[in-house]
């Protein structure tokens, strides 16, 4: 009760006006920022950072948190309207969110990804209300084997819960780990696969690749199909919104695994994207009509959005207590902090009370009046379907060359980005899925180091990823995932009485 | 003490200001001046241009502004690289640290800082040899316990075949205790590892490892210089960054400073690289460089000139016998 009454006290140091104008500006800001492909949350927060240094810290951080929730909110926007995800979180919203769009059911999408995200966000924040004190403490258990378990787990489930061909799913996560070991080796500190080129000495962006892969490749698909972007007019009214809510209590299940999942990984440096993808899969799996996913259904857009966001704001929480980062955003805001001269750590909570809980009530204001502007907005982002194909295409090609350029400011990058532009045309086409993909190339090189971190500290024994209960039990949850077919086949009887059971793991 | 040192930088700040109405056409950048840094987001470097970048602007000591860009891929590589291509660009400056020197040998990147424009030396940071709370209590005990371990002795540090690394292989010769090096990504990370006991010990900078001694999670053992930390402000409840004694005076013989320096990239104008001597000064004359200095214990140092070429080359050498000698030089 003594965090309810510090909560308060939060609400209190935020209702002024200016305080108040600064988030729905930061808001708006973020959202603009979330929509453009490869801009995203870090490099919004990271251009915008300096205009805060002359503020105090509580306003300065209340602005910069706001460009945070309105960039995750604005990344769900290009991915259900064209397929690009505008946020590496928001890939698995395209899988059910753009075929809904196709379909005319963009609104609908829209509404619930952006009323997910603010469950998803509403119930981290809570967590990080109330458990704060004990969550941090649990971070700190997390060391090398405990961190590759964590990975093994999300690429275990996406073999073992796939829709997809298990082969089909494995090669495309073999080439995603091939091409996240180009660059520096932490571990040994040598070059890897760098053929003596510069440009590839700093590895393969994963944003460049993503951009490529789904936005470059969905426009060159959608030319050779004379497809038009075939939005219908998408009138999102008040009903719309009320028709979307009021389905929502179907789905508490799906909501409630995805903010289980997402909180858990934002604190355990897993991050939203692993946390979107999980969420997705795992609401596959077990769903009584698991067909129909990927061809439009809702519940495809809630399980990611609600699991992104609920990680993406957890991941505040070792941020503020431990001074980890969880996410790239995370640490620009941790930067911002040490310039205002707030060193994040355990004593934050202690000796800056104002600011934490100040930060906190922000969360809760933030996320309030962010879902009322982007709800109020729809209309305008929906209407961007009524364009002609012929218009909408070379601005989706410049804003995605802009975002690939942005995020290293090279040249190189664009050469890059078209070359998986076309790599992802020929995936799609001999139907490799992408997701696999993708995921390795992000949580490759994490979940190599760590792999490699652990086997150095256990002096090369693999029975380090049992060693204690909490690495045991995620390597053995991750394995009974990879041959869940197997099993489920085995004891399917039993298996279907299981379901519930798991559900909750 | 502070009194004096607010009137020293007034009226620097006066006789700077002097030249700068009389001497109009000296050259001034017009577009944003990128501080690049060779490290990801939060760590030491990223934390010190960002404390430039206020300071600064704070202080108007330049009419263009101030961004920091993170090239901090590969290690720090990709930073590297970037002010080599851009040779001729005054607008970029990097923040450089001993990567300088131990890159080009390790990893072979074709790099050599003799290729930059130095600018000038702007602090020394130290190296501290911490423990968990809950580990040894004297250095002494710590490699006693080191050597008696029968599973491998966890040292976290940042990166291979960096200057963690080769403090710990020295570490290695000089007590005959075994370590397993843990390269992690960031001081950070490391600082992390070693409160939740995933690691026995770490070699981080003051500033990667400040918040966690303050919160009472890691013990210093001791500082590889041969002169304490100057500061005796309480940082902890009982201790000040000069309470922590020297590795020497606790019979470990090892001893390391680093570098944070600043350089534009090569064949820029020498009215250019006069101009950034004089920024740099000029902000290590504010309070934020004052500030700063003292909260993360580096040592404050102003070297130019000719003083930096011979420190710098200096340095290098002995950088360079260190990796031979710890086996880190690339063949």
């Amino acid at each position: 009760m003594e965090a309810f009454g510090l909560l308060m006290h939060g609400f209190a140091v935020l209702m002024t006006w200016k305080i108040i104008s600064l988030m729905v500006v930061g808001l708006v800001l973020g959202i603009f920022v979330g929509v453009l492909p490869g801009l995203g949350g870090p490099n919004g927060v990271a251009i915008l950072l300096p205009l805060t240094f002359t503020m105090d810290p509580t306003s300065a951080i209340v602005m910069l948190s706001c460009i945070y929730w309105g960039a995750l909110f604005g990344g769900a926007i290009t991915s259900i309207l064209f397929n690009i995800p505008g946020e590496a979180w928001s890939v698995a919203t395209t899988f059910d969110g753009y075929p809904m769009a196709q379909q005319g059911k963009a609104a609908e999408a829209l509404t619930a990804a952006f009323t997910s995200s603010f469950i998803g966000s509403l119930v981290a924040v809570m967590l990080i209300t109330f458990l704060a004190p004990i969550i941090s403490s649990f971070a700190l258990k997390f060391g090398p084997p405990e961190f590759f378990a964590v990975y093994l787990l999300t690429f275990c489930s996406f073999v073992g819960l796939g829709r997809e061909a298990k082969h089909k799913t494995v090669i495309s996560m073999a080439l995603g780990l091939l091409i996240a070991g180009i660059g520096m080796d932490t571990v040994s500190g040598n070059l890897r696969m760098t053929f003596g080129s510069d440009n590839l000495l700093r590895g393969i962006n994963f944003l460049v690749a993503v951009i490529g892969l789904f936005g470059i490749s969905e426009i060159l698909l959608t030319m050779e199909e004379r497809l038009a972007l075939r939005g219908h007019a998408a009138k999102i009214s008040l009903r719309t919104v009320l028709k979307v809510w009021m389905d929502l209590p179907k789905y508490w299940v799906t909501l409630l695994r995805s903010s289980v999942i997402g909180c858990w990984l934002g604190i355990t440096p897993g991050g939203a994207i692993a946390a979107s993808f999980m969420g997705y899969n795992l609401a596959k799996r077990f769903s009584k009509d698991s067909e129909s996913f990927g061809k439009g259904r809702i519940e495809g857009v809630f399980a990611p959005e609600t699991a992104a966001h609920a990680s993406g704001t957890a991941a505040l929480l070792p941020m503020l207590a431990l001074g980890i980062p969880g996410s790239g955003t995370a640490a620009i805001l941790l930067g911002g902090l040490m310039v205002w001269g707030l060193n994040p750590g355990p004593l934050l909570f202690v000796e800056h009370k104002d600011f934490v809980w100040g930060l906190i009530a922000s969360m809760y204001l933030g996320n309030v009046v962010g879902l009322v502007i982007v709800l109020t907005t729809v209309p305008i982002f929906a209407s961007i379907l009524r364009v002609p194909f012929a218009a909408v295409a070379p601005m989706i090609v410049v804003s995605c060359a802009i975002g690939a350029y942005a995020i290293q400011n090279a040249m190189f990058d664009i050469w890059l980005m078209l070359g998986f532009g076309v790599v992802g045309y020929v995936f799609k086409k001999i139907g490799i899925p992408l997701a696999p993909f993708t995921l390795a190339l992000v949580l490759g090189s994490r979940a190599e180091d760590a792999f490699r971190l652990a086997m150095i500290g256990s002096g090369g024994s693999v029975g380090v990823f049992w060693s204690n209960g909490l690495v045991g039990t995620i390597t053995t949850l991750a394995i009974t995932l990879l041959f869940w077919p197997v099993i489920d086949k085995v004891f399917s009887g039993v298996g279907r009485m299981l379901k519930p059971a798991a559900q909750t793991s | 003490m502070s009194k004096s040192i607010r009137a020293t930088a007034a009226l620097a700040a006066v006789l700077a200001s002097a030249p700068i109405l009389s001497s109009a056409k000296a050259w001034e950048p017009t577009k944003p001046v990128e501080i690049v840094v060779a490290a990801g987001a939060g760590g030491a470097s990223d934390q010190m241009a960002r404390m430039m970048q206020a300071a600064i602007q704070k202080n108007s000591l330049m009419k263009a502004p101030v961004v920091v860009s993170l090239k901090g891929g590969a290690s720090g590589a990709e930073a590297l690289i970037y002010m080599k291509s851009s040779e001729g660009d005054a607008n970029k400056v990097l923040i450089a640290y001993s990567l300088i020197y131990m890159l080009p040998l390790s990893a072979k990147i074709p790099f050599n800082w003799r290729d930059l424009t130095p600018v000038s030396v702007v602090a020394m940071d130290q190296f501290v040899l911490w423990d968990n709370a809950s580990g040894a209590k004297t250095v002494k005990e710590f490699i006693a316990a080191a050597k008696a371990a029968s599973s491998p002795f966890k040292m976290g540090g940042t990166g291979s075949k960096r200057e963690d690394h080769v403090l710990t292989v020295f570490m290695e010769k000089q007590t005959g205790a075994k370590f397993s090096y843990l390269p992690y990504k960031s001081g950070g990370e490391a600082a992390t590892q070693l409160v939740g006991n995933h690691t026995e010990a770490n070699v981080n900078n003051p500033s990667e490892n400040l918040e966690v001694w303050r919160a009472g999670q890691v013990r210093a053992l001791c500082v590889f210089d041969k002169e304490r930390i100057s500061y005796k402000t309480k940082v902890t409840e009982t201790q000040s960054w000069n309470d922590i004694p020297t590795c020497k005076e606790e019979g470990l013989d090892v001893q390391y400073l680093m570098l944070r320096a600043m350089f534009l990239p090569g064949k820029v104008t020498p009215e250019q690289q006069a101009f950034y001597v004089d920024l740099f000064e000029k902000v290590t004359k504010t309070p934020e460089y004052k500030d700063y200095m003292e909260k993360q214990a580096l040592k404050p140092i102003f070297l130019k000139g000719p003083e930096m070429l011979k420190f710098l080359e200096e340095d290098d050498a002995l950088n360079k016998s260190l990796m031979t000698e710890a086996g880190f030089v690339a063949k």
